[in-house]
């Protein structure tokens, strides 16, 4: 079966690369799968969508995902600021990085405070902190994706050295803090 | 064999580098700089023993790696939408001089407006230079095709350039599954470029591209063109060599066949959103519509007897164009027609500009166009159609 996700973030926020990591975490577990980035003119502070699709069988569809099952939300401004409803109407689940829960119409909303883990433990570039490894054990959790073992490992082809180790401890953090509403 | 998961340029410079490239020149445009990026790193990191010339431009890029190819060197470049028109001089100085320059396309649509997004009329628009052109489909296949460019390239019946064409971003910036063989089996298997009978070099001073007489001009253009003939055989045997060889699962030959046996009507389509069309194509052969598609791999040398046999034995084709010729149709669209003998061609322009083609539009294009032709409307067909379902005044 294919799985469609898609991921909202801003530019510079690691959204690309965490569709990638679950990418290979789902091909560390011998499941096809796809990363895809839609650019714009897009620079860092813009909004940005990236797709994740997963599946038993090679997949061939390399349109955008238009009806993602699940919808990562990289920070609770996007929402203000952009119509999540129109591009992932309910009831299809939410996971936003928030220090709490938030009601979002019919649908189920999942938080994880992936901001609160990156700057605990220091996961900064340029002054941002870094969300994106957080988000993706959150989302493997929350929609099924892959076991945590596989996110980490996946992630050794994205990270090496004291980023790694930071990084996995992120990955940990986020899979055992993520909630439901 | 080694499974990644590369994005679309990563898996370009990937190949670059198992063909251990002795010259790299490049001038970055978007959606193409990740692959020369990649390479830049390899070159620094000691992983590829390249040159590495940076040039103020492409027209530059190509001219170094011209006279790289004309010293004997195994070259590559890369481009994109206005920098491969910016080549457009080079191009025919690299296929006129039968050197086998191996350079990619990550396809980009041509400005005004400004726009970074795929289609097709950048690469599609060198097609008369003399260049053999493919066009990948997956990540898998554009990584493959990188790769067999040096053999079909350099291969004593060919010698002419290869480019190798990628939708940007739809694969140049998507991350899919890769396999990659290893170093020493593609070394076996892609020798070292072989010496030229004669070759540029410093101290040996001699003229190239010199004033010619008009006889040997012709001359010299009926013997590349006889070589492009060749070159048809040439893909053939090299896809199927590699395939049998390495495994990765891509198809092989000048065109993929996809549902084709038995077909009524036959869709035709070249590049990465074939996946889409194929998905199109199941669902319209479960709902009881006989339709297949014929995936072009490569526009020059053009399948012709290929596609002539596939058009014959349907009752009528569809092809779906992501380019146009100003004044005419689409570029596929004019180039499928002309090799059909009796079959009507219906030509759809869709997908200018980057915009979104699903397999959802595929069916509702595929499904009208069978419509069409079993309402007895193939007649009004002359017209290539542009699928714009946003625009609801006409």
């Amino acid at each position: 079966m294919l799985r469609e996700f898609m991921i909202l973030s801003r530019g510079g926020q690691g959204g690309v690369t965490a569709s990638r990591i679950l990418a290979t975490a789902a091909a560390v577990e011998g499941r096809w799968a796809q990363a895809m980035p839609e650019f714009g003119a897009e620079r860092r502070g813009a909004i940005v969508r990236s797709y994740l699709r997963v599946s038993e069988e090679p997949i061939r569809r390399r349109s955008a995902v238009r009806e993602p099952e699940g919808v990562a939300v990289f920070s609770r401004r996007i929402i203000e600021i952009t119509d999540v409803n129109k591009l992932a109407p309910p009831p299809v689940p939410l996971l936003l990085n928030s220090e709490k829960g938030v009601v979002l119409g019919e649908r189920r909303v999942f938080y994880v405070d992936a901001t609160g883990i990156a700057l605990k433990l220091g996961l900064l570039v340029a002054g941002w902190p870094l969300v994106n490894t957080a988000m993706a054990a959150a989302m493997a959790k929350t929609f099924n994706i892959a076991s945590l073992e596989s996110v980490k490992k996946a992630m050794g082809d994205y990270f090496r050295g004291k980023t790694l180790e930071a990084n996995l401890a992120a990955a940990e953090l986020a899979w055992e803090s993520v909630r439901g509403l | 064999m080694k499974k990644k998961i590369l994005m679309g340029s990563h898996a370009v410079a990937e190949a670059v580098k198992l063909a251990r490239v002795d010259v790299i020149s490049a001038y970055p445009i978007t959606p193409q700089t990740v692959i020369v990026e990649r390479l830049a790193e390899m070159v620094e990191r000691g992983e590829l023993k390249s040159r590495y010339v940076r040039v103020e431009s492409e027209h530059s890029a190509l001219a170094v790696v011209y006279g790289a190819s004309a010293g004997g060197s195994r070259v590559f470049t890369a481009t994109s939408s206005h920098g491969l028109l910016y080549m457009y001089e080079m191009l025919w100085w690299v296929t006129n001089s039968r050197l086998p320059v191996v350079m990619a396309v990550a396809t980009r649509a041509i400005g005004p407006p400004w726009n970074i997004h795929t289609d097709h009329n950048d690469a599609l628009t060198i097609r008369d230079a003399g260049w053999i052109i493919g066009f990948a489909e997956s990540v898998q296949e554009a990584f493959d095709m990188t790769l067999q460019a040096y053999k079909i390239g350099e291969d004593k019946r060919v010698l002419l350039p290869v480019m190798i064409a990628l939708d940007g971003f739809i694969l140049s910036h998507t991350s899919e599954p890769v396999l990659v063989p290893e170093e020493e089996e593609v070394a076996d298997w892609l020798p070292p470029r072989e010496p030229l009978p004669f070759k540029v070099e410093p101290g040996k001073p001699f003229a190239v591209g010199n004033l010619g007489p008009d006889n040997v001009t012709m001359e010299l253009r009926w013997n590349a063109w006889k070589a492009a003939e060749r070159a048809k055989r040439v893909i053939e045997e090299v896809s199927a060599q590699y395939e049998k060889r390495f495994v990765t699962g891509t198809s092989s030959g000048l065109v993929e066949r996809y549902e084709t046996e038995g077909a009524k009507y036959l869709a035709i389509s070249i590049g990465a959103w074939s996946g889409d069309v194929k998905e199109a194509v199941d669902a319209l052969r479960e709902e009881g519509y006989d339709v297949g598609l014929a995936r072009i791999r490569y526009v020059r040398p053009f399948p012709r007897e290929e596609l002539r046999d596939l058009l014959s034995s349907v009752r009528a084709a569809v092809v779906l164009d992501r380019s146009v010729s100003m004044g005419h149709m689409g570029i596929l669209g004019s180039e499928v027609r002309a090799v059909s003998e009796r079959t009507p061609v219906k030509n759809v322009i869709a997908g200018i500009g980057g915009v979104d083609v699903s397999y959802k539009d595929f069916i509702s294009i595929l499904r009208g166009f069978v419509e069409e032709y079993e309402a007895g409307l193939s007649g009004e067909w002359s017209v290539a159609e542009w699928y714009m379902p946003w625009v609801t005044e006409r």
